[in-house]
């Protein structure tokens, strides 16, 4: 249990932050981390939502400056009709500016943009002393926030490159790949498009393991779009999602039906397709189109896996997707990614290689060895997990998978020396 | 802090030599590589043994004396830093008990008292005070393991009945108080256990092993159930037992 206080004027949070109590303070934005990252048990969760505004828009170069609590969904309602794009999108539009920072997200255009706070050009930081500091990519507590999880400070503004855009569509390619070998192939020009990600079939077996859809894309040129559209290229107005049927037994989720899902998805897509126009919403956000379509996991509720791996390290993928198929995990579809360099983001997750995430229902047997395995197999190449994601992982393995953690502690120990940001993952994994 | 998968980081057990809070420790060590472990119990070659069963299967074990027939208020600095002396406490496992003598605990009342004191007293006593941290850091369970002699208190055992009844209320009460903090507090109420505790009685029905009571006890914590049985028909048994009339019931054999 935990306090939640709505946060108002930067004047309100300093007093949150200097009348921190022992079981401290810690900022949440729209709640979508899969774990305890954003949750303080005993302390007080301070709701940034309500600090949401456009503080200036600079039309030349596409530079905003906004609250952290405004949602990348405002962002891309207000400003995709001017001809504007968020720099990096995840598969999800429930994201504050504030969370994609403290996460450092990323989206399909990982491998040629980076990650969200790589578009970041200053930030408005309220430290564990009560102080504002304005930090620059220049400064090292910059990238101590990207991905810091919030336990540098709070973010109470950032300053955001946009991306520039002629339609509101993407025209997208989309290539079935029987197999994992035939996958990686496929993605080996990865880099001529600007956005690129796969679905892979968990369940399949044997030859067929592996088996997936490539989709890139790019936005689509206004001159690209069938006629009708061309008149309103920039249209965006997504519709209010429905939500899933409450009360969905577990038991309707098994391998079974999870394998027929699978097996009619993987028929139903093109052997290949180019240049096939779609909106912002189908090609980058399927899962905001059924709200709290976390449900159809049942009352067990899902946990999400996701690591990453270095180049060369394609077997350890082999391995986790192997180990998925085998036992039998009645996992929808995994996506896989090749991502670009490291930033310089202590805690930031994404590093050149690959990544691979998928949900699993929580309640499956012998789940915990079959992740802890594939964690040592991930560690032992270099590779590392997700904090935004996780909620299993241990102070020890995070140490091991993160060689930055001890820097990045001396730096959160400069700005909040009482620790005075908590959170349940922070305690967990004992950050 | 536990985790998704309901796995356990760091607990405190009182009463860490009993066979079911080994059992139930076992478990937990072996689900989560690195488990911290606070063991307060009598110092001696019994705790000892506990340690090492949990340090080779590669948890983190602190000792902490804790007699709990001897005056409480004097141990009372050292049980609270036992608690404060780490991360959050995940889990607090009550397992103080002793059965002693029936026949004398009902005829000698320095018998009687000691049963007050290991089965209500100090089991009341630490729950107050695990009560105020678990409340403190706004989650965690508290886990008492009572009995089903206390349900109704029987002829061959109502001292040792009584004794459990009251500790058995205490924490039932105490489910309620912490709830709203976020709090769960379970009772677990097993029936015959093979242990060293029951060791040379007969074999009441439905007996059974204490990996077995363990594996009840994540059970209850995994669903959040205030009072588990052990196992679970033993429910329906005491039920029956319960609302059978006094002078059937004290006819019976038990």
């Amino acid at each position: 249990m935990a306090k939640v206080v709505p946060a108002s004027s930067d004047e309100q949070l300093v007093e949150a932050v200097q009348s921190a109590g022992t079981r401290g303070v810690l900022a949440r934005g729209l709640g979508r981390s899969y774990g305890d990252a954003a949750q303080n048990a005993g302390g007080v969760v301070l709701d940034l939502l309500g600090r949401d505004r456009v503080l200036a828009v600079d039309e030349a170069t596409g530079v905003i400056e906004v609250e952290a609590g405004i949602s990348l969904d405002r962002l891309m309602r207000d400003f995709v009709p001017q001809g504007w794009f968020v720099p990096v999108t995840p598969g999800t539009r429930a994201v504050t500016v504030g969370g994609a920072i403290g996460s450092d997200i990323h989206g399909k255009n990982h491998h040629r943009a980076g990650t969200w706070t790589q578009h970041v050009r200053s930030l408005d930081l309220l430290t564990g002393t009560g102080e504002i500091r304005t930090l620059t990519p220049d400064d090292e507590l910059f990238w101590a926030c990207a991905g810091g999880m919030g336990l540098t400070g709070v973010i109470l503004r950032a300053r955001v490159a946009l991306t520039p855009i002629e339609s509101a569509f993407c025209t997208v390619d989309t290539q079935r790949c029987a197999n994992l070998d035939g996958l990686l192939e496929a993605m080996a020009d990865d880099d001529d498009h600007e956005f690129s990600v796969a679905w892979v079939d968990c369940l399949a077996k044997g030859e067929a393991l592996g088996r997936s859809v490539l989709t890139r894309g790019r936005f689509a040129r206004r001159d690209e779009l069938p006629e009708k559209k061309q008149a309103d290229p920039l249209a965006f107005n997504p519709r209010t999602p429905f939500t899933a049927p409450r009360g969905i037994p577990t038991g309707l989720l098994n391998k079974y039906s999870v394998a027929a899902f699978n097996e009619a998805w993987f028929r139903k897509a093109p052997a290949r397709r180019d240049e096939e126009i779609q909106s912002i919403t189908t090609f980058f956000h399927p899962l905001d189109a059924v709200a709290d379509w976390n449900r159809i996991y049942g009352s067990g509720g899902l946990l999400q896996y996701q690591v990453v791996v270095p180049e060369g390290a394609e077997d350890v993928i082999r391995s986790c997707i192997d180990a998925f198929s085998h036992a039998g995990v009645a996992s929808f579809l995994a996506v896989l990614k090749r991502f670009g360099p490291a930033n310089r983001g202590h805690l930031s997750f994404p590093m050149g290689g690959w990544t691979l995430a998928l949900d699993v229902p929580a309640s499956v047997a012998g789940l915990a060895d079959l992740l802890d395995r594939l964690d040592e197999q991930v560690l032992a190449v270099g590779g590392r997990g997700y904090l935004a994601k996780d909620s299993r992982m241990t102070p020890e393995l995070v140490r091991a998978m993160y060689p930055a953690l001890p820097r990045w502690q001396e730096l959160r120990d400069e700005v909040d020396p009482n620790h005075v940001f908590q959170s349940d993952l922070a305690r967990r994994l004992k950050l | 802090m536990r985790d998704a998968l309901g796995r356990l980081q760091r607990v405190v057990v009182v009463g860490g030599t009993s066979a079911i809070a080994r059992a139930a420790m076992a478990r937990w060590a072996r689900e989560r590589r690195g488990l911290e472990v606070t063991l307060l119990a009598r110092p001696g070659a019994r705790r000892e043994e506990a340690a090492a069963e949990l340090t080779a299967l590669a948890a983190k074990v602190e000792c902490v004396d804790l007699d709990a027939e001897a005056d409480l208020e004097a141990q009372r600095a050292r049980i609270e830093a036992a608690f404060d002396g780490g991360g959050d406490v995940d889990l607090v496992l009550v397992a103080l008990g002793a059965l002693g003598d029936q026949e004398q605990a009902w005829q000698d009342p320095a018998a009687a008292l000691r049963l007050v004191d290991v089965n209500a007293r100090a089991p009341i006593f630490v729950g107050v005070i695990a009560a105020e941290r678990l409340r403190r850091q706004g989650h965690g369970a508290l886990v008492l393991l009572s009995s089903v002699a206390g349900e109704r208190v029987r002829r061959s055992n109502f001292a040792y009945g009584a004794t459990k009844a009251a500790a058995d209320d205490f924490y039932r009460g105490l489910a309620q108080a912490l709830a709203p903090d976020g709090v769960h507090v379970m009772v677990v109420r097993p029936g015959f256990v093979r242990t060293p505790m029951t060791e040379g009685l007969d074999e009441a029905p439905l007996a059974q092993d204490p990996a077995d009571v363990a594996e009840d006890i994540d059970a209850g914590l995994a669903a959040g159930a205030s009072v588990i049985w052990s196992p679970a028909t033993m429910r329906v048994v005491m039920a029956g037992l319960k609302s059978l009339p006094a002078p059937i019931f004290r006819r019976l054999p038990i």
